[in-house]
């Protein structure tokens, strides 16, 4: 659009223009102007204003051919404003300002080269959103805001919190940063590592915020899932050579080609096994298994994201539950126990077991996992060790496990399942059950 | 939501073993690097001419084979993306970025596709009631993530 629309194109017409044009372009135009500040609370406040200006101005200008650079550029004018009455209190300001203005006066050239700095912008500002000294929520709703271009009222209600606690978290954590004075950079040598974790932490927490969510009652949260995996691609591109990365990537690639299968029409969840496999959406499994292909090239020892993608992959490439490679699966659970020992997984690799050598040798893991104090009152621990006791024929001990857990579930739905099996235990003992 | 973004054919790029120019194929190169940068693409092809393809006609039971190339270029596509963003207005956003793909006038056209909620039927109070207490059941669930 240029200057000589016709004025037709009607304001509410134009917000919306707007409000894509900031939801591309924002998380850039706030990197840059981190950059430049030092300071990403306020990058972002100048960066709201010039979103500001140009819902003020672009009703009668039209939008610029290059909004990005319009906002960057109004934000930028509004920061030398705001330094040089600053500048008598503080020196620092003053140089700052100066910078700025000779940043404003570059040739096109230099905008050029300023231009390949943005992707490094970009990540720095992934880095200090999910910085661990800030708790998990803030991370999460503070990445939603820089980086997602989403608004604070999006975000609450898509973590179905008050808008006003969700302004909070995002004030303070702002404030955190300034306080702690946390640079604006992408850490190196072994503290890449843990920082990543955190970021790739914030990407998959708000990805299960909205795979939670079922469709249709409120699009913000399954919207989760899209803003998540956005992010992903985008990371994914900044940081090519960490195979953690693809592997969040796999991973949520390949849950989210489930979401159509996953719950019924009356938002009734569906278990993996029990699911409509033609309804999987293979473009995303395909998205999935080539992410996994490209952190695999890396060649390093496989992380815990990659092991758990790679294991969403093994169901995903079989079309039939009874096509799943279980030893294969028994393998990257092994190998992700070992990464992250965990009684739930341990749980997990048990039942893979089960699968691929027999009854017998699950239950023998799972009784190993009975005294196990974590999973003292989780439902699937008796659930899991009186399905494979019902196929072992020892039906008896498998309808005290069913009694057991389902007492212990807070789904209703489970718990009528569960006790419909335990009555099963009461009839013909040579009855097989179904997995 | 996803939008399919289709790139509509001219009589030139009809032609029998039509290649872009590599002016034009560089910046197409530069625009979807820019595009996967931004985390929006979910699949993109180039199509051959319709020399190369067919037409499956139904009437009633009966099927009609129809060799290409077909007339009318205008109608016709020559590539597409799979874009996921949050509205239209994005969508278009990003098409006025893309260069001319073609050397002469041409045309991009932006579709929406279905998503699962398109077809959820309306619901009752008593429904949505059952679906957020599913919702919240849902979160508890390890077995299947």
């Amino acid at each position: 659009m240029s200057a000589t629309d016709p004025p037709h194109d009607s304001k509410q017409a134009l917000h919306r223009t707007i409000e894509a044009v900031w939801h591309i372009e924002s998380a850039r135009v706030i990197a840059g102007l981190t950059r430049l500040t030092r300071d990403v609370g306020l990058a972002e406040d100048l960066a709201q204003e010039a979103l500001v200006a140009a819902l003020e101005q672009w009703p009668q200008s039209g939008v610029p051919d290059n909004p990005a650079a319009w906002l960057t550029a109004t934000a930028k004018r509004r920061a030398i404003d705001l330094f040089r009455r600053n500048a008598v209190a503080e020196r620092k300001h003053e140089e700052l300002a100066r910078e700025l203005e000779a940043l404003e006066q570059t040739s096109p050239d230099l905008d050029a080269t300023l231009d390949n700095t943005i992707g490094d912008d970009l990540l720095r500002l992934v880095f200090i959103a999910c910085h661990p000294i800030l708790p998990t929520e803030s991370r999460a709703a503070l990445t939603l805001r820089l980086l997602g271009g989403l608004t604070t009222d999006e975000i609450a209600r898509a973590f179905l919190t008050p808008e006003p606690t969700i302004a909070q978290r995002i004030v303070r954590a702002k404030r955190t940063l300034a306080d702690k004075h946390i640079p604006f950079e992408v850490p190196r040598g072994p503290e890449l590592a843990a920082r990543l974790s955190s970021v790739l932490e914030v990407i998959y927490l708000v990805f299960n915020e909205g795979y939670s969510a079922t469709a249709g009652d409120d699009l913000m949260r399954p919207a989760l899932c899209e803003d998540a995996l956005r992010l992903g691609r985008i990371l994914a591109e900044l940081t090519p050579t960490e195979p953690e990365v693809h592997g969040l990537v796999a991973l949520m690639e390949i849950q989210a080609s489930r979401t159509r299968a996953r719950v019924t029409s009356t938002g009734e969840p569906v278990l993996l096994f029990d699911q409509n496999r033609t309804q999987w959406d293979q473009l995303l499994i395909h998205r999935g298994l080539t992410a996994i292909e490209r952190a695999d090239k890396i060649n390093t020892t496989r992380g815990p994201y990659l092991l758990q993608a790679e294991i969403a992959a093994c169901h995903a490439r079989a079309r039939t539950p009874s096509e799943t490679d279980w030893p294969r699966i028994v393998i990257l659970y092994t190998e992700l126990a070992q990464l992250i020992p965990s009684p739930v997984i341990e749980l997990n690799r048990a039942v893979a077991v089960s699968m691929a050598h027999g009854p017998q040798a699950g239950l023998t893991l799972v009784d190993a996992l009975a005294s196990e104090p974590s999973l003292a009152g989780y439902h699937l621990l008796p659930s899991v060790r009186a399905d494979l006791l019902y196929k072992l024929g020892r039906l008896p001990e498998a309808r005290t496990d069913f009694e057991r857990a389902a007492a212990l579930t807070r789904n209703t739905r489970e718990r009528g399942l569960l006790l419909a099996r335990a009555a099963s235990c009461e009839t013909d003992p040579t009855n097989s059950s179904e997995r | 939501m996803r939008f399919m973004v289709i790139v509509k054919a001219t009589p030139e790029s009809e032609k029998e073993g039509a290649l872009p120019d590599p002016q034009l194929m560089a910046e197409m190169g530069k625009f979807n690097e820019e595009l996967i940068k931004a985390g929006i693409v979910l699949a993109m092809d180039g199509l051959h001419p319709s020399s190369k393809g067919a037409r499956v006609k139904f009437s009633g039971k009966n099927r009609t084979v129809i060799d290409g190339p077909f007339a009318e270029a205008k109608e016709l596509i020559a590539g597409f993306w799979l874009w996921q963003v949050k509205s239209l207005e994005e969508a278009i956003e990003w098409a006025k970025r893309c260069p001319n793909p073609h050397a002469c006038d041409s045309e991009i056209e932006i579709r929406q596709v279905f998503e699962m909620e398109d077809f959820a039927p309306v619901l009752t109070e008593e429904q949505i009631q059952h679906k957020v207490e599913k919702r919240a059941e849902l979160t508890l669930q390890t077995t299947d993530k």
